[in-house]
């Protein structure tokens, strides 16, 4: 077989990579290169430097090491099974793809994940030398998130977190039963091992040892995971119980949601009927919920008998329109735990309406300069000079959000 | 009368803070202030700017803040406003937290319009290499036209992240360079001629293979990155084509039809058989089958199954409730805080642990996720009668001459019951066919009592129990 040339081994890799959701490139440690003697810098906040025409961000260089696999997972286009074409790069070409595009402005950082080939073990150690050649011979201070291998040995673990700012490893389906079905080779009790690893190595690495000093930071960025919706029957209640579990247990930064989606040359094994993008995006609106507005599981699922999130509208604007009572609530007397249930107020304008009415009562107008979405949330509050009167209790609230039937359809 | 203050293009934010301390300390109201921007290119200050410096004035730290990202605003009024602004502070200091004054609010509007283009011009500025990729020190260079004046204020961005190669901006309005670990700023450039980077070609590669043409989001694109960056970016070139593309890529994409798998799959596959990982513990027996239990549906939720550890011909087994959250992340038993109770009670009494043989009644972890917590949940009956099964297993195994309950669960699965604990505690019971049972509380009920002095109590009635057990054993 003809070499490959750089530019092909790119459009394979990277075609290969894009099913992985994640591309953040903040929260990790701030570090700069103005002493002149290395490349990159990281400021806390990630950058997006462009969108793809999917709508998602393209912070990092999200490519495999290689495409080879000897998995045989049915949702994905690296599976050995399927016919996609396959090539694998060499350490020096990675490092300089990352190290020629930071220089041009177009990425914050690296995102390495890969196929497992010869082992384990072989495959998470050609990552970690990938990682290694670029923090300790091109002093790149960037961010580099490493997709780990469940079954690497733990040492592998222990040097990856301190030369990535970012560890993570997929769950992949929302249920163990789900993953025995169409990842055969994968164990999901490996997997929230492995999870578990990172969490006590990077608890291990805040802790101060007797002297004071304090340990290399391992992963700062903390660990993800990803989860497909819609490849298996699990309802929204499910995928969200899982993910409050993996948020508890090991600590995860995030958990992204991928609509599963088709992929060229996919196997027989997926349902034919794809689930609507926007059922992606009511779940990572659940999941804010669940982390940032102290909402609880069961308030968000029982809202709709089946324990699916409503399409039409957003889940927090759902459980308000099941608890009207609640409602409307005065925005100069109301606790912080309430407002923040309002719909159309963010955490940010919760905190703005307390501040202010410290000094005096909130008029209708001082709301609107909050950043609230007053078009959504005028129907739940009373402020100076605003009741929503009847409109509350309207029956046809829910219709004045919900968008209309034609709209819905999604290509 | 009236002053007339001419502000700089570059060094704003200084001369506006300079000149602000002075008209304030003179107390020159607003009405009274004409505030321009610099015409000419020269000149920190206009003449007829008195230089009279002023008394000390205080201001809100968040309005210097605010001040020092409003000022690169575009907008010719900014100056005017945040003195307007600045006055009103002197009376009213809260202001600063009122976020509902018309006057805060357009403020942190422009605030929040610089602070957007700044991160803009972060993201979608692109370097081409102009010197030759060989040189010891390589040299960049881009185009670009902020919305707003926000090359000064971004301008240490790019010196922290690229400090080993020299790069410049350029844009119509303020001009940055950084050669040799040096920063200037230069007004007025015009459009640089940039050559042909190799680099760019494999940018465009990677553009166009990470979209994936199944999720089409143009308005999610576009908010992001409004058209106005596009000319820019050499990826963006490519979008139109993407777009008229995708329908038709993901539609066959859907129909075609699965595929036989390729030949190499059998090779390739035979590869598994090899893949011995460093977490088969491969301990064998008992604790490699309570490892893989999935009798009841704890082991879902569950890292793993905890079994027992110690000695297998131990005189003395100890029985606790279940793993908690530090001995499922580790798979070893009695290694969190109510662990490490047991291990300081024990050392007092001189038990070594590692004589024991150490267990739990249940061997997942139950527990209901809480934000970030997770709370411990007392097993139920049926988790007890299923995990049973393993502590049996455990017990037929070790066979023991005294078994030590901790607490109620591990009463119940030893002795049937688990009710009246404290009146139970600090004696052997005795049931034909099994070991004797030596009932104790659970350190973790300890850890819970608030009152000292209980806490106090419950303990040394721990120590007592534990001395008792060594002594039977001994």
């Amino acid at each position: 077989m003809a070499q490959m040339s750089l530019d092909q081994k790119l459009a394979i890799l990277s075609d290969a990579a894009k099913y992985d959701a994640s591309c953040a490139s903040s929260g990790s440690t701030r570090r700069d290169s103005r002493d002149g003697k290395g490349l990159g810098s990281n400021e806390g906040s990630g950058i997006c430097h462009a969108y793809a025409p999917d709508g998602r961000c393209i912070s990092l260089l999200k490519i495999l090491m290689t495409n080879f696999c000897v998995y045989d997972c049915s949702y994905c286009i690296n599976r050995v099974s399927s016919n996609v074409p396959r090539a694998r790069f060499s350490v020096d070409e990675v490092v300089k793809l990352t190290i020629e595009f930071y220089r041009r402005n177009y990425i914050e950082g690296l995102f390495l994940s890969s196929g497992v080939i010869k082992s384990p073990d072989a495959t998470m150690a050609d990552m970690v030398r990938i990682a290694r050649r670029l923090r300790h011979d091109e002093n790149f201070r960037g961010y580099i998130h490493l997709k780990t291998i469940p079954d690497a040995a733990p040492e592998l673990i222990a040097e990856a977190g301190l030369l990535a700012d970012r560890l993570s490893i997929n769950v992949e389906l929302p249920t163990d039963r789900a993953v025995e079905h169409f990842a055969p080779e994968k164990k999901p009790e490996q997997i929230r091992k492995a999870m578990a690893d990172v969490r006590l190595r990077k608890e291990a690495a805040g802790d101060r040892s007797h002297g004071g000093k304090r340990p290399p930071r391992f992963a700062p960025a903390g660990q993800s995971t990803q989860m497909i919706i819609g490849a298996d029957g699990s309802n929204d209640a499910t995928v969200l119980g899982q993910s409050t579990r993996l948020y508890s247990s090991y600590k995860l930064k995030r958990v992204y949601y991928s609509a599963f989606s088709p992929i060229p040359d996919s196997s027989a094994k997926l349902p034919l009927v794809r689930p609507p993008l926007q059922r992606e995006h009511r779940l990572y609106q659940a999941d804010w919920l669940l982390r940032f507005y102290g909402f609880e599981l069961a308030e968000i699922t029982s809202v709709t008998p089946d324990g699916n999130l409503d399409l039409q509208i957003d889940p927090k604007l759902a459980w308000a329109l099941a608890h009207r009572g609640l409602f409307p609530l005065d925005v100069n007397t109301a606790p912080r735990e309430m407002l923040l249930r309002v719909p159309g107020f963010g955490v940010k304008t919760v905190t703005r309406i307390l501040a202010t009415r410290r000094h005096r009562h909130l008029r209708y107008d001082d709301i609107t300069r909050m950043g609230a979405s007053m078009k959504t949330a005028r129907a739940f509050v009373t402020a100076g000079g605003w009741t929503p009167g009847a409109m509350t209790d309207s029956t046809d609230l829910r219709a004045r959000f919900a968008p209309r039937p034609e709209q819905l359809t999604l290509l | 009368m009236t002053r007339n203050v001419t502000l700089p293009r570059i060094g704003t934010a200084q001369a506006w803070r300079d000149a602000a301390r002075d008209l304030l300390a003179q107390g020159i109201a607003p009405a009274d202030v004409v505030w321009q921007e610099a015409g000419a290119p020269r000149g920190l200050f206009d003449d007829d700017t008195p230089g009279t410096p002023g008394g000390v004035v205080r201001v809100p730290r968040s309005f210097i803040a605010m001040a020092d990202s409003v000022i690169w605003h575009a907008d010719p009024s900014r100056f005017a406003r945040l003195y307007h602004f600045l006055w009103r502070l002197r009376e009213a200091p809260q202001l600063m937290s009122d976020r509902g004054d018309a006057d805060l609010a357009r403020l942190r509007g422009m605030e929040k319009g610089v602070h957007r283009c700044q991160h803009k011009m972060k993201a979608f500025v692109r370097f081409r290499e102009i010197g030759a990729p060989e040189d010891a020190r390589r040299s960049f260079a881009a185009w670009f036209e902020p919305t707003h004046h926000t090359v000064e204020p971004t301008a240490q961005f790019f010196r922290r992240r690229f400090a080993d190669m020299d790069w410049r901006i350029v844009t119509p309005d303020i001009s940055v360079l950084f050669e040799a670990g040096k920063l200037r700023f230069i007004e007025d450039q015009p459009a640089p001629d940039l050559p042909e980077d190799a680099s760019e070609a494999l940018w465009v590669t990677y553009y166009r293979n990470i979209f994936n043409p199944a999720r089409l989001k143009v308005q999610a694109m576009t908010s992001e990155m409004p058209k106005k960056y596009w000319k820019y970016m050499p990826e963006a070139a490519l979008i139109p084509e993407l777009i008229a593309g995708a329908p038709a890529r993901a539609r066959a994409m859907a129909e075609a039809a699965p595929t036989l798998p390729p030949a190499r799959m059998g090779a390739a596959q035979s590869q598994l058989r090899a893949f011995a990982s460093t977490w088969d513990a491969n301990e064998g027996g008992l604790a490699e089958a309570v490892r893989s239990c999935t009798r009841c549906p704890l082991h879902r939720d569950a890292t793993q199954a905890v079994p027992g550890e110690g000695p297998p011909e131990a005189a003395l087994m100890i029985v606790g409730e279940q793993p908690g959250d530090q001995e499922d992340l580790r798979g070893r038993p009695f290694v969190g805080p109510a662990g490490q109770m047991f291990d300081a009670v024990a050392a007092e009494v001189g038990l070594d642990r590692t004589k024991a043989f150490v267990t739990n009644a249940v061997k997942h972890f139950k527990f209901t996720p809480r934000g970030r917590q997770r709370i411990h949940q007392r097993p139920d009956t049926s988790e007890i009668n299923h995990c049973k099964w393993w502590l049996e297993a455990e017990m037929a195994q070790v066979s023991p001459r005294l078994i030590l309950a901790m607490g109620a669960t591990a009463a119940q699965a030893l002795t049937g019951s688990g009710d009246r604990l404290l009146a139970r505690r600090g004696r052997v019971e005795e049931r034909p066919g099994l070991p004797p049972v030596l009932i104790t509380l659970h350190p973790s009920y300890i850890l819970r009592l608030r009152d000292a002095g209980q806490r106090a109590e419950a303990r040394a009635n721990l120590a007592h129990d534990m001395a008792l057990s060594r002594d039977l054993v001994a």
